[in-house]
């Protein structure tokens, strides 16, 4: 038996409040099986365990803030099975995706910080509709009735997740755990982080999508909006690739040094409506076909903006894209979010002058920038990054 | 359909996709990029929408020429099957 921990979350986040656990005691459950939701200060992140077997206990009880790398639960072969939350087991090895070691007085420390984040509204009565134990006390602390929203889980069960769209929804705000002012300081430590320890270079050039956005238009022509793809995929697509290339831009940059990644798992900014962004990785992005890739951007900004998000979507990211062209800017000098060392911005896909030959003609045309960690690569390397990239997007039918 | 109820199905499909429009005094003739931040991917999404509820397909080519929701009901307007 383990004790599994809170996992990494990202670079910008080492506390979450676990605020629904999806397994019980004695439930088996297999690698990469999601147990638990935890609300960080940015979104609400879905658990995956890293290990088959049987959840055996629960450690930390719903809506308490703990620190990554904290024993949360403990899975085992089944046969010490503990019903309800029961403390930390002495004899348990540890295990997570990281080598996060708890100090010896963990546990104290965690009792201590446990603090219910929820404050109690007068309950008001909840109707006989299927929900999670999670769901129907949230649903008694804020004096809403169950019975009136659609339930997404298990038989239709209403979750937690099935509340807080629904709250949203009337309130017309985004959806759970969002608190503009704990966003804001998150993006700031990481930030900071950034641009205090790396150096970072940039570069730009200006890619003409001509031959990109024929294809596309050929490509998209009598699809329903559903099959459809969007240039973004195949900015992605050729960025990914030119990171299988270039594998001093994609990895992560630890206290031993870079370690290159040996996949491409593509982090993407995402703009949340209502302020602050999230940067959720599309894994293995270079081994995607356009299709696959469009599903999966469309899915990520989808759950990045309603909930949902993996926790190795947003701690598995190996180099990270930004477009912020949609807003009008022609270029995006972006900075790495640690411990990447590469961050390419995809400016305004516009019309403009490009030359053609001996003439001038008016073309689609895309300013894409790289700003890459100087501790691991030269500009010359960037450079041949960016001119690869092109030489990629002129034959769009390879991508 | 009639206009008054292909404007509300939008606007309903537009909410799904975007919760935090206030669509209380919500502006027809704004330009959604800019007035409402809607991006090409919530735009791909209000298409998807609106192709499966009201059974209009609209093109890349025709949405590109629109600005605002009074141009896109407008245009469902027209197709309608």
């Amino acid at each position: 038996m383990s004790d599994f921990m809170m996992p990494s979350m990202g670079a910008d986040m080492d506390e979450g409040t676990l605020v629904e656990w999806k397994v019980r005691p004695g439930d088996k459950v297999g690698k990469g099986q999601i147990i638990a939701s935890v609300d960080t200060t940015k979104v609400v992140l879905d658990i995956e365990v890293f290990e088959s077997g049987v959840v055996e206990a629960l450690y930390i009880d719903e809506g308490t803030k703990v620190d990554v790398g904290t024993p949360i639960a403990r899975i085992g072969d089944g046969s010490h099975i503990e019903e309800g939350i029961s403390a930390p087991s002495e004899k348990a090895e540890k295990s997570g995706p990281e080598k996060a070691e708890p100090e010896p007085e963990a546990r104290a420390d965690v009792a201590e910080k446990a603090r219910p984040t929820e404050k109690p509204v007068p309950p008001v009565t909840s109707g006989r509709q299927p929900a999670s134990p999670a769901a129907r006390r949230k649903a008694r602390e804020r004096g809403i009735d169950l019975a009136g929203i659609t339930g997404t889980g298990e038989g239709g069960a209403v979750v937690l997740a099935d509340l807080e769209s629904a709250e949203a929804k009337a309130k017309g705000k985004p959806a759970a755990g969002f608190n503009p002012d704990s966003m804001r300081q998150t993006i700031a430590a990481a930030m900071s982080r950034s641009k205090r320890e790396i150096p970072h270079y940039y570069l730009a050039t200006t890619v003409d999508l001509h031959a990109a956005e024929a294809w596309l238009e050929d490509y998209n022509q009598g699809k329903p909006p559903k099959e459809r793809l969007l240039m973004a995929a195949l900015l992605m697509k050729a960025a990914a690739l030119a990171l299988v290339k270039y594998p001093d831009l994609n990895g992560f940059y630890r206290e031993q040094g870079f370690v290159a990644a040996d996949t491409v798992n593509l982090g993407m900014a995402v703009n949340l409506r209502g302020g602050g962004l999230v940067a959720p990785a599309i894994l293995g992005a270079d081994s995607l076909a356009l299709p696959a890739l469009m599903a999966r951007l469309q899915d990520l900004v989808s759950r990045a903006r309603s909930g949902g998000l993996r926790s190795t979507e947003m701690s598995q990211g190996t180099a990270t894209v930004t477009s912020l062209g949609e807003r009008g800017v022609d270029t995006v000098y972006g900075v790495i979010y640690p411990p990447q060392v590469a961050m390419v911005g995809f400016g305004r896909v516009h019309r403009r002058p490009v030359v053609v030959d001996d003439a001038i003609a008016a073309h689609t045309a895309v300013n894409i920038s790289l700003a890459a960690d100087h501790r691991v690569c030269d500009g010359h390397l960037g450079a041949l990054f960016l001119n690869y990239i092109e030489k990629l997007l002129q034959k769009p039918e390879a991508l | 359909m009639k206009r008054d109820e292909i404007r509300k199905a939008v606007l309903e499909e537009l909410s799904n996709i975007a919760p935090d429009i206030d669509m209380a005094g919500f502006d027809d003739t704004a330009d959604v990029q800019d007035e409402y931040d809607l991006d090409s991917m919530d735009a791909v999404n209000l298409l998807t929408a609106i192709h499966k509820r009201l059974k209009v397909n609209v093109p890349d080519r025709d949405y590109a020429r629109m600005r605002s929701i009074a141009e896109l009901v407008d245009y469902l307007e027209q197709h309608q099957a």
